[in-house]
């Protein structure tokens, strides 16, 4: 909401300056955005007169003037505007000047331009006549009458030759743009603003005056009927008569009010009707009543398949319940959007129709978004508007009709008014008040803000207020509400920080434990976390090679995607992992050692339909020297061990596309008959890789972590420390290559009985003395008896079977140590 | 005989002082001293002698032997010191040279940032509570008091999967499902996940993260929200850190309040950080409006509540100067290499 300070100050006393202002604006709930100084920075420019205009004599284009700038002697500018005329008074920038806008058809200059005499076609110029955009107007607010030329400045406001144009324009203002909460539409208005401002600073509004003398004598209702037909649509329509209506330019003050407003000046009463609507918040419209059918109007809602065409020339298809204003034949307008191109005024418009409506504001919604136009008049109802403020703002037209000599107002107006808005009364306990604020605000501080913001109050006694609220404080309806309003006129700033009293444990859920604890431990394996998106591209379960019935790719499907690449929730973490190394990979960086843990999404099984099962995921990813298989398996080892889970089982996988089938291995834990599948390691099969753009090898592991979140340990028992010598015994057996090791080891805990400790597979050799084909395997078995110091006698025999099982099993050969 | 005690001592004196190493050292001992050695035999040799002799030799034979002990030992610490001395040389390096690598790795930033909120809540009796990042329509608006044509629930702003289930929009769906789950009085912070239909620039990402907060009890006010939120600006930016609470809306709040912090950069002066004004908005805030209490049927006449939330992102950013939201996503190592 742009609010001209100049303007605010026909309503209410501003006499502080505009950062105080903006200060305790901001204080008492108006949101600032920015605030604007004008005029742009311009110097040495005057009001000139042209008193002496030829045309360029090598330009039909170019116009030379003699223009009195107040110097004595006229001077001469060469100007190739349209619509210079001998006698106009306009902006002159004598040479040496500067001014904020850039020049005619060129581009926006930082600071403005600086203005020298040159030659132009050899023809000296001493300056330039202004355009408004050159004096640093948007080109969206410069008036309809000169949007094609320089600005022909009114002769009406006593302005001399020479004198400064600011001063005599009056020209500086600030404009505040302040933001509004959509709880406020009250104040997307000049008057709601100054009620803000005068409850802030304890000042008073002085509203604008809407009596008429109604010079035209006879009645609204000689002219017009109305009807409301879809009166759930249309809650008041109100209507008044203007005649000998001229059509002009608005006078400057009124001009600049709404140029500064951010709005272009079109023609007087298209003016009148923006400028009263920036007052009240309350559209208006003004018909060529001429064109209006049968002397009535109807507010019904469109025919089924009907074509309207609006007063910006577009045909526009209306959908099924778009409220529409109609005369006895046809359309003329789109209720509370935009007017008909046949029934707009016109220079030759002499009689109007001036409309004070108030539609519902989710119909208007509703039709404008199928129509895909939104106006300022739309997007008003939609917010909210009080009813009452239709007929005051009309009125207050019909007084700016007479005062202004635009024409004649005839008597009376036609009112349709089903929706009656009547004032209503809230209960407002004091106490409530200020225990919710904190603080002990007395009443009479309460009843002072409550007037403050022109309600009125009625002390019921037992510390209860009646509070009646303006009826364009459509957002004040429950007590709460009121409590809002004590708070920012008393001022946040001032109320007490206290801490909350009463009892409260901090805690935290197991799963969030377990997931900052793996985080530590991650980092302390020289790991980096890292955090993608969680919406995925479906493409990845491709890249990743994934089975065509794989469970992964019932991804949960997005119904409005910013786009392919983010359009389904993934599955599965190990995509977007792979990316980030490849990203990495790509700008040079050697080594990465990466890992995230995240929310992965699934279809609901239970419940079709239903919110999609969320569970956590677990993805460690890297590449680089020392990152391959073995790393992987010894940090996913070390890091299941910290949170308490042993006893892992590693199983080859070679079916997974993902991952090199000879590198590749599922792991678990729990007991063969009920085996925990915990994840899957391995290294990145080299399509994949190629997939992703890393040109090296690279290792994955992709864990259940909701399952390790379930089954970690995060109670800690003490064993007490051995009291007797443990025994070591080394063997080395020889065994074709295809034997794994862990079943080796499986087989040596099974086979050594209870007087084996650990098992440590220490060496495995290939090479010289070792037959093509075989692996040297050494295991260090410790043996101990927690009751008594083990003998060499003792040990002999479980590690006799040991030797058996191995050679049974295995075929394998012992080597000597 | 004394000569011969003399010509012993001599000897092994003579033999001390040109010997560097250990084993020297004990072959002097070993010769003199020894079983077999000179002056051993001389001692053992005593019964042999006279009354008269034994007792002029047998003192001056024990004197020697302890003179000759005396020099040994003396020998054996010098000898042991010289050798350490020349490891010490032998063995000097550069403590210039580079360590070995032991790397850890280290947090995401806006983990590190999260957990510091979460630490500040926890000691204030905070505790976490989580929700799903896909949410129901309920849970992400209607129950937060959110009118029915709120803008926020186009699909232009939310992500939906069905009618009625969205992407969450914002953590305060988790004050719906804990006003529902739970009976006052409580306390919770609950950090994770938001989606919302913007593409990505340098400051709008579709996915971002935040941090809500939510506090039911019995007589909770604007004045406690105000003291617990200015505890919480003074420990996460510093104790100089001042706060202001200007008016503001949220639908599921009343009153409501946003946030500022005072610029951390500035100090309140007004640098480029602020742009100028010398504070930096961080949350927005608010009595809990009593319609999202009442969801979950809790008596709003005895209890009252606050509630606030800030994006773990915009904080992440001031807090270390990060002026590209994508950076967090994109997990470069030289990024994220840098939060230690």
């Amino acid at each position: 909401m742009l609010v001209p300070i100049k303007w605010l100050k026909d309503y209410t006393k501003v006499d502080v300056d505009v950062t105080e202002f903006t200060d305790r604006m901001i204080m008492s709930g108006s949101n600032l955005e920015t605030v604007e100084k004008l005029p742009g920075e311009m110097r040495d420019v005057v009001v000139g007169k042209i008193n002496k205009l030829e045309k360029h004599p090598l330009s039909d284009r170019l116009s030379i003037c003699m223009v009195d700038v107040g110097r004595g002697e006229d001077i001469k500018i060469v100007c190739g505007a349209p619509n210079v005329e001998e006698g106009m008074l306009v902006p002159v920038c004598l040479a040496g000047g500067h001014i904020p806008g850039p020049l005619h058809g060129q581009a926006p200059v930082e600071g403005g331009v600086d203005i020298q005499a040159g030659e132009v076609k050899g023809e000296t110029s001493n300056g330039v006549i202004c355009s408004c955009s050159e004096l640093g107007y948007d080109d969206k607010v410069v008036p309809v009458a000169h949007r094609e030329g320089i600005w022909p400045l009114p002769d009406d406001i006593g302005l001399e030759p020479g004198m400064d144009l600011a001063e005599g324009m009056d020209l500086d203002d600030y404009v505040v743009d302040f933001e509004i909460t959509p709880n406020r539409p009250d104040c997307l208005c000049m008057t709601g603003m100054a009620r803000e401002s005068a409850a802030t600073f304890k000042e008073s509004v002085d509203y604008p005056a809407t009596d008429t003398k109604c010079e035209a004598g006879g009645s609204t209702s000689d002219y017009i009927r109305v009807n409301i037909q879809k009166p759930e649509f249309c809650t008041r329509y109100y209507a008044r008569v203007a005649t000998d209506i001229k059509i002009e330019q608005s006078p400057w003050w009124m001009q600049q009010r709404l140029m500064h407003a951010g709005m272009r000046p079109i023609n007087n009463i298209v003016d009148l009707t923006n400028f009263v609507m920036l007052e009240y918040g309350q559209p208006l419209h003004a018909f060529d009543i001429n064109t209006v059918k049968g002397g009535v109007i109807n507010v019904d809602t469109a025919e089924p398949g009907s074509v309207f065409t609006t007063l910006d020339g577009n045909e526009r298809k209306m959908p099924e319940d778009a409220l529409m204003i109609k005369d006895a034949e046809e359309a003329i307008g789109i209720a509370g959007i935009m007017g008909g191109l046949d029934s707009e005024i016109t220079g030759e418009t002499t009689t109007i129709l001036i409309e004070g409506a108030n539609f519902n504001g989710d119909n208007i919604r509703l039709t404008a978004k199928a129509l895909g136009l939104r106006t300022e008049a739309s997007s008003r109802f939609e917010k909210g508007i009080d009813p009452n403020q239709a007929g005051i703002a009309v009125d207050r037209v019909c007084h700016l009709i007479e005062e202004l000599g635009y024409g004649k107002v005839v008597g009376g107006a036609v009112d349709n008014y089903p929706g009656q808005l009547d004032p209503w009364t809230v209960d407002v306990r004091i106490d409530r008040v200020n225990k919710i604020i904190g603080d002990t605000i007395p009443k009479e501080e309460m009843i002072d803000i409550f007037e403050s913001l022109e309600m009125k109050v009625e002390d019921a006694g037992d510390g209860i207020l009646k509070v009646t609220p303006p009826t364009i404080r459509l957002d004040l309806v429950e007590e709460i509400d009121f409590v809002e309003e004590v708070a920012r006129i008393h001022g946040y700033d001032k109320l007490p920080m206290t801490l909350p009293k009463g009892r409260a444990c901090a805690g935290e859920p197991r799963n969030e434990t377990i997931r900052n604890a793996t985080k530590v431990y991650m980092v302390a394996m020289g790991a980096n976390e890292i955090q993608t998106y969680s919406f995925v591209s479906p493409q990845d379960c491709d890249r990743v090679r994934l089975a065509e019935d794989a469970w992964e790719r019932d991804a949960v499907v997005l119904l409005n995607p910013l786009g392919e690449e983010n359009s389904v929730m993934r599955t599965i973490l190990s995509p977007s992992m792979l990316q980030v190394l490849g990203r990495n990979y790509a700008k040079s960086i050697d080594s990465v050692r990466a890992f995230e843990i995240g929310t992965v999404f699934a279809k609901n099984e239970f419940e079709p339909g239903g919110l999609p099962d969320e569970s956590d995921s677990m993805c460690i990813g890297m590449y680089g020297e020392g990152n391959d298989f073995f790393m992987m398996k010894g940090i996913v080892c070390e890091l299941l061990s910290k949170l308490g889970i042993e006893d892992l089982t590693f199983v080859a996988e070679k079916e997974h596309g993902t991952y090199h089938p000879g590198r590749c291995a599922r792991f678990m834990t729990g007991t063969a008959e009920d085996p925990i599948e915990l994840g899957i390691m391995g290294e990145v099969h080299p399509d994949v890789a190629e997939n992703y753009g890393i040109g090296t090898r690279a290792v994955l592991c992709e864990m259940f972590f909701d399952k390790i979140e379930d089954i970690a340990k995060t109670e800690t028992r003490y064993v007490p420390l051995p009291k007797y010598p443990a025994m070591t015994r080394d063997i080395a057996v020889t065994v074709d290559e295809d034997v794994a090791v862990g079943s080796m080891e499986e087989a040596i805990k099974a086979s050594a009985g209870e007087l084996l400790e650990s098992v440590q597979l220490f060496d495995i050799y290939r090479g010289e003395q070792i037959d093509e084909g075989k692996k040297s395997v050494a295991f260090s078995l410790t043996y101990r008896d927690k009751n008594k110091t083990l003998t060499d006698e003792e040990v002999e025999p479980a590690h006799e079977k040991v030797v058996l099982e191995l050679k049974g099993r295995f075929d394998a050969v012992l080597r000597e140590i | 005989m004394q000569d011969r005690i003399n010509q012993i001592m001599a000897e092994a004196k003579e033999r001390l002082a040109k010997a560097k190493e250990m084993k020297e050292v004990e072959d002097i001992r070993i010769s003199t001293l020894g079983k077999k050695g000179q002056l051993t035999a001389i001692l053992r040799g005593m019964g042999a002698l006279s009354k008269e002799e034994k007792k002029q030799i047998g003192p001056a034979a024990n004197k020697a032997k302890g003179e000759i002990e005396k020099l040994i030992n003396a020998k054996f610490d010098e000898v042991k010191e010289a050798a350490k001395k020349a490891r010490f040389e032998a063995e000097r390096i550069d403590v210039t040279e580079p360590g070995r690598a032991n790397l850890m790795g280290v947090r995401h930033p806006l983990t590190l940032v999260a957990e510091e909120i979460k630490t500040i809540f926890k000691n204030l009796g905070y505790e976490i509570a989580e929700g799903p990042l896909v949410d129901t329509v309920f849970n992400a608006f209607d129950g937060l008091n959110s009118p029915q044509n709120h803008p926020s629930r186009d699909m232009t702003d939310t992500f939906y999967i069905s009618d009625g289930i969205c992407l969450r929009p914002h953590t305060s769906t988790v004050q719906v499902r804990t006003v529902q789950e739970r009976k006052p009085p409580f306390r919770i912070i609950s950090p994770g996940r938001c989606f919302r239909c913007d593409t990505p620039d340098a400051t709008h990402s579709p996915m971002f993260h935040q941090i809500e907060g939510l506090i039911v009890d019995e007589d909770i006010s604007m004045s406690d929200l105000k003291g617990t939120l200015d505890y919480m600006a003074k420990q996460l930016f510093g104790p100089e850190t001042k706060t202001k609470f200007r008016p503001h809306h949220f639908p599921f709040t009343e009153p409501s309040a946003e946030m500022d912090v005072s610029c951390f950069k500035c100090g309140g002066k007004g640098c480029p950080v602020c742009k100028g004004s010398g504070w930096i908005e961080i949350l927005g805030c608010g009595e809990t409006h009593p319609k999202v209490l009442e969801v979950g049927g809790i008596d709003t006449e005895k209890y009252t509540a606050f509630a606030f939330g800030m994006g773990v992102e915009r904080i992440a950013m001031l807090k270390y100067g990060v002026d590209d939201i994508r950076l967090f996503y994109e997990n470069d190592m030289r990024f994220i290499d840098q939060f230690k």
